[in-house]
């Protein structure tokens, strides 16, 4: 029992900031049909600006601070005007590509600037760890479970109970209907962008301490997401959160039950299941395309 | 007229030409991407600064050594592509890899075209494919594991024991070396867990050691993974003695490790906190040049250049099959090559033999406890 208890809450924890770069995937696709390839660098790339605020020998709640400026301006605002902006009307697929280059050339360039090596990074909660029923609880995993869900909490009320919330779920919906309507739709797209690095940056923050910060990072957590995305459904923030809190969970669960070999190869099962059997994702809606 | 200045040109073009070629080419081919990177960047660091020395006091037979980088990435395909390249490009002798994933693939390279290669690699397997052109620059785990699984059963009381270890070559090479072993101490697996390499989320590894009911975690994996692991049982009060090899306990996972690394031990064949003062001075020198404290692979890459020049210098000629021939059966003491640190001996595979160190790290630093005589 209390083995069982350990793996949720160390599933929980880790599913969390999955969620967290899961919901961004959710989001960019809802506001501007951005699948966004580059979304495990998005969450790598903070930690190196935090980090870089730390060599600059500012505290840490300043530096991450500095991050989180970085981040909205480089993968919000650049982000965009940069990629987004100039690809979308060339279609879906070179909007992929694209974001695919831009993850390696983020991850590559931090490998050439920072370096290739794993680095230390300061744990922003304590690591005090309580006993409870028997399982070792830490105040870390704890932590990154709360904020993960304020965040995402805090995001879904935005969207329904504020008026710049609606007008951005408004403009996904029919961005042509909502412009008609008076909702400046370029600028809530631009928020979508802004709130994703935002994500993107708290997620950075809660797992590098943990997992150091690396410019390989990335290539785990980008996958991990777009499987919880997928999962929960594509188009419900609430899916995302679902889809990446049962990948956290169903990871350390088979990797204690069932094998530890195997373990990487269970959100793909997962994934192929969800595929065959509910297309749409868990909590997803079903969307009609034409082609 | 013309003819004699044609000739002229031609001769002073042949002698440019030639002097050009006489500069010995060591191939540096080590992971500086990838998962490997911690590890091959303090090789690759030792192998830099020992030929810089060299150089700055008067080369190898008063030849200047260049040398040529390649980065493996961490990629056995890839690192047996750079091997290819370094022999395209002429080299003396080869340097790395340091994973044995990679050693494993490109050694067979390097053999075919009769280039020595200082390894860093550790797995047993390395030093009996009757290679005769490798060479090791720390001894295989089938020694070194040994020694510490005699330490951990009579030192330390151990019966029990739950084994976490990276499921790659080195890995492998280590577990088997490990299984083989216990054996003979009466000692009993109670949990063995495989890992990935490059893998992030420990969570699950350290709650099956933890639960196993075992009386110590033996610990294979990697210098980044070792400091994930450390970091996770630190997180869930572990509470047992965490043991490994040099990858547990380097400089490096302390640094990434932070406190977690606070009372984790290991077998290490070189270390820092050796009260030896060649490796003393070298680690100070190291540490004013690089920024960083050098972990054993950097330790590794200094002695396997400096072996390069003492046995180059034995031989008096530049050639790689006349350096590889010597190596077989070598005893190189610190006294006639200082720069290879303490005395070490290579057998006729080219693995290599020496004193080597139990350590325990306290207040984030290797502290020894004990010197293991060679085997």
């Amino acid at each position: 029992m209390a083995e069982l208890l350990q793996i949720i809450i160390s599933g929980l924890a880790a599913g969390s900031i999955y969620a967290l770069a899961a919901v961004g995937f959710t989001l960019l696709w809802q506001a501007s049909q951005t699948i966004n390839f580059a979304q495990g660098e998005f969450v790598m790339l903070p930690a190196f600006f935090v980090l870089v605020g730390l060599g600059f020998g500012l505290p840490l709640w300043a530096a991450i601070l500095l991050g989180l400026g970085a981040s909205l301006l480089i993968l919000g605002v650049a982000f965009k005007k940069l990629i987004v902006e100039p690809m979308l009307p060339h279609g879906t697929l070179p909007l992929v590509i694209a974001t695919i280059a831009l993850g390696l050339l983020m991850k590559e360039s931090v490998k050439e600037l920072y370096g290739a090596t794993a680095q230390p990074f300061p744990a922003i909660f304590p690591q005090t760890v309580y006993n409870v029923f028997g399982a070792s609880v830490s105040v870390q995993d704890i932590c990154n479970l709360v904020v993960s869900m304020l965040a995402i909490g805090g995001l879904q009320l935005f969207l329904s109970r504020t008026r710049t919330g609606r007008c951005m779920q408004a403009s996904a919906q029919n961005p042509a209907v909502a412009e008609i309507l008076g909702v400046d739709v370029k600028r809530m797209v631009m928020y979508t962008f802004l709130i994703n690095a935002a994500l993107a940056t708290i997620a950075s923050v809660l797992i590098s301490p943990i997992y150091l910060a690396k410019f390989s990072n990335g290539e785990t957590l980008g996958l991990v997401a777009f499987i919880a995305a997928i999962v929960g459904g594509f188009n419900q923030i609430r899916g995302a959160l679902v889809g990446g809190l049962l990948i956290g969970v169903i990871d350390n669960l088979s990797a204690v039950y069932i094998s530890a070999e195997y373990r990487s190869a269970m959100p793909m099962i997962l994934l192929i299941a969800i595929i065959l059997l509910r297309p749409q994702g868990l909590l997803g809606t079903k969307e009609g395309r034409t082609v | 007229m013309f003819k004699t200045l044609l000739g002229t040109a031609a001769l002073a073009l042949a002698l440019t030409a030639t002097s050009a070629l006489a500069e010995i080419k060591i191939g540096s081919i080590v992971e500086l991407s990838g998962a490997g990177a911690a590890s091959g960047t303090n090789f690759r660091d030792g192998v830099h600064m020992a030929f810089e020395e060299i150089n700055a006091a008067g080369g190898i037979l008063g030849e200047q050594v260049a040398i040529t980088e390649y980065d493996s990435q961490t990629d056995p395909q890839v690192s047996r592509a750079m091997v290819q390249k370094a022999i395209d490009d002429g080299v003396y002798a080869i340097t790395g890899t340091v994973f044995s994933s990679s050693t494993i693939v490109n050694m067979l390279v390097a053999q075919q075209a009769g280039i020595p290669q200082f390894t860093g690699s550790e797995a047993p397997k390395i030093t009996q494919m009757n290679n005769p052109y490798i060479f090791r620059t720390a001894f295989g785990s089938q020694k070194g594991i040994p020694k510490m699984t005699k330490y951990m059963a009579e030192e330390m009381g151990i019966k029990k024991v739950a084994v976490v270890w990276a499921n790659t070559e080195f890995g492998k090479g280590g577990h088997s070396a490990f299984l083989d072993e216990i054996g003979n101490f009466g000692i009993e697996i109670v949990a063995d867990i495989p890992t990935e390499q490059a893998q992030t989320d420990f969570s699950a590894d350290v709650l099956k050691a933890k639960n196993s009911g075992a009386d110590a975690v033996f610990v294979y994996v990697t210098e980044e993974e070792s400091a994930r692991f450390l970091r996770e049982a630190q997180k869930q009060s572990i509470g047992l003695p965490l043991i490994g090899e040099t990858t547990l306990i380097g400089a490096k996972v302390i640094e990434l490790a932070g406190d977690a690394a606070n009372g984790a031990m290991g077998h290490v064949g070189l270390t820092a906190a050796a009260d030896i003062p060649a490796v003393q001075e070298m680690v100070t020198k190291f540490t004013e040049k690089f920024k960083y404290t050098p972990d054993h692979n950097a330790i590794k890459g200094y002695t396997a250049a400096y072996a390069i020049k003492c046995v180059t210098e034995k031989n008096g000629k530049v050639d790689s099959q006349a350096l590889a021939d010597a190596m077989h059966g070598l005893t190189l003491t610190a006294a006639e090559c200082p720069g290879v640190l303490m005395d070490v001996s290579w057998d006729e595979n080219g693995e290599m033999s020496r004193e080597s160190f139990f350590v325990e790290v306290k207040d984030g630093k290797q502290t020894i406890k004990a010197i293991l005589p060679p085997n």
